[in-house]
């Protein structure tokens, strides 16, 4: 891992509608653990909302991880959005504004890479989708 | 979690309390429209004072419930957006576009107010 980790991991299992909140929350209070401001935590949650609900929506089941990371003195959260779904065959395409293939707003994943700091998906079509993001601490 | 929905005058106030899932949000949403019929409603406000996350689920479903309501006759308000969720959710890049919001209930209320006394709703309020 690139970043040294602070505490325990949180890992978060989602495969309903309730898990949504759950992985929002857990993520929250972790930011709030970390001292973010009251802004950041709330971009958070909403971030981690959106990408617990592509899992339920387009994998049915996967995890979230959060964790609470450190560089150098620098401190910020880590969400790791992982499944074992269908991929995505175009991910250039899904990062696009307005596109979605259930006919949603198409604003989850170009929105998180708005609201976090730092953004990685890579997804291999068949086999799963795993998005990474970070915020840091102002 | 149900959200409580209360008649006041010709309005219905729905304050949500906590945390919506997915699934309580499209109840409440269907539940303020056929609630708007029985009761002959003008006028609907949805309290989300509460929210924490107003995320992309979230705004479609209360865009719909506005709609639908207006399809119905009725003028709906949300109200009590709190700052860093609006701030989220400009980032993220939701609008509530052509839905009606206010700062608190009473600012609803007059909203809803100043809505029925227009002259776009005399027929409603001679009935
Ligand atoms: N975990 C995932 N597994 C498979 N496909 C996914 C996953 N996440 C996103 N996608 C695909 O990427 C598209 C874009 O996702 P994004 O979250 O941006 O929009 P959306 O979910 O369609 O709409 P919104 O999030 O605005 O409700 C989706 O329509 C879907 O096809
Ligand atoms: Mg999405």
């Amino acid at each position: 891992m690139k970043f040294a980790l602070i505490a325990d991991e949180v890992r978060v299992s989602i495969d309903s509608d309730s898990d949504i909140v759950a992985a929002r929350q857990k993520g929250r209070e972790l930011a709030a653990q970390c001292g973010f401001p009251s802004t950041d935590l709330a971009v958070v949650a909403t971030a981690i909302s959106e990408l617990a609900r592509n899992i339920v929506r387009y994998a049915v089941r996967g995890e979230i991880i959060l964790r609470l990371i450190d560089d150098n003195g620098r401190r910020g959260v880590e969400v790791v959005a992982t499944d074992d779904g269908p991929g995505i065959p175009d991910v250039t395409l899904a990062m696009q504004d307005g596109y979605s293939t259930s006919g949603s707003l198409g604003l989850g994943l170009p929105g998180v890479r708005r609201l976090m700091d730092e953004f990685e998906i890579s997804s291999d079509f068949g086999k799963g989708t795993t998005v990474t993001a970070r915020k840091w601490k102002r | 979690m149900q959200v409580p929905i209360l008649k006041q005058g010709a309005y219905l106030i729905a304050t949500v309390q906590s945390a919506l899932t997915d699934e309580d949000l499209k109840q409440l949403r269907d539940t303020l429209v056929e609630r708007v019929s029985v009761v002959r409603a003008r006028g609907v406000i949805v309290d989300v004072t509460a929210l924490d996350v107003i995320d992309s689920f979230a705004t479609r479903t209360l865009r719909d419930v506005a709609h639908m309501i207006r399809l119905r006759g009725a003028e709906t308000v949300i109200v009590g957006i709190q700052p860093e969720v609006a701030f989220s959710m400009v980032k993220l890049g939701l609008t509530l576009e052509g839905v009606a919001t206010s700062l608190d209930l009473e600012e609803g209320l007059a909203y809803l107010d100043r809505k029925g006394k227009g002259p776009g709703h005399e027929v409603r309020t001679h009935r």
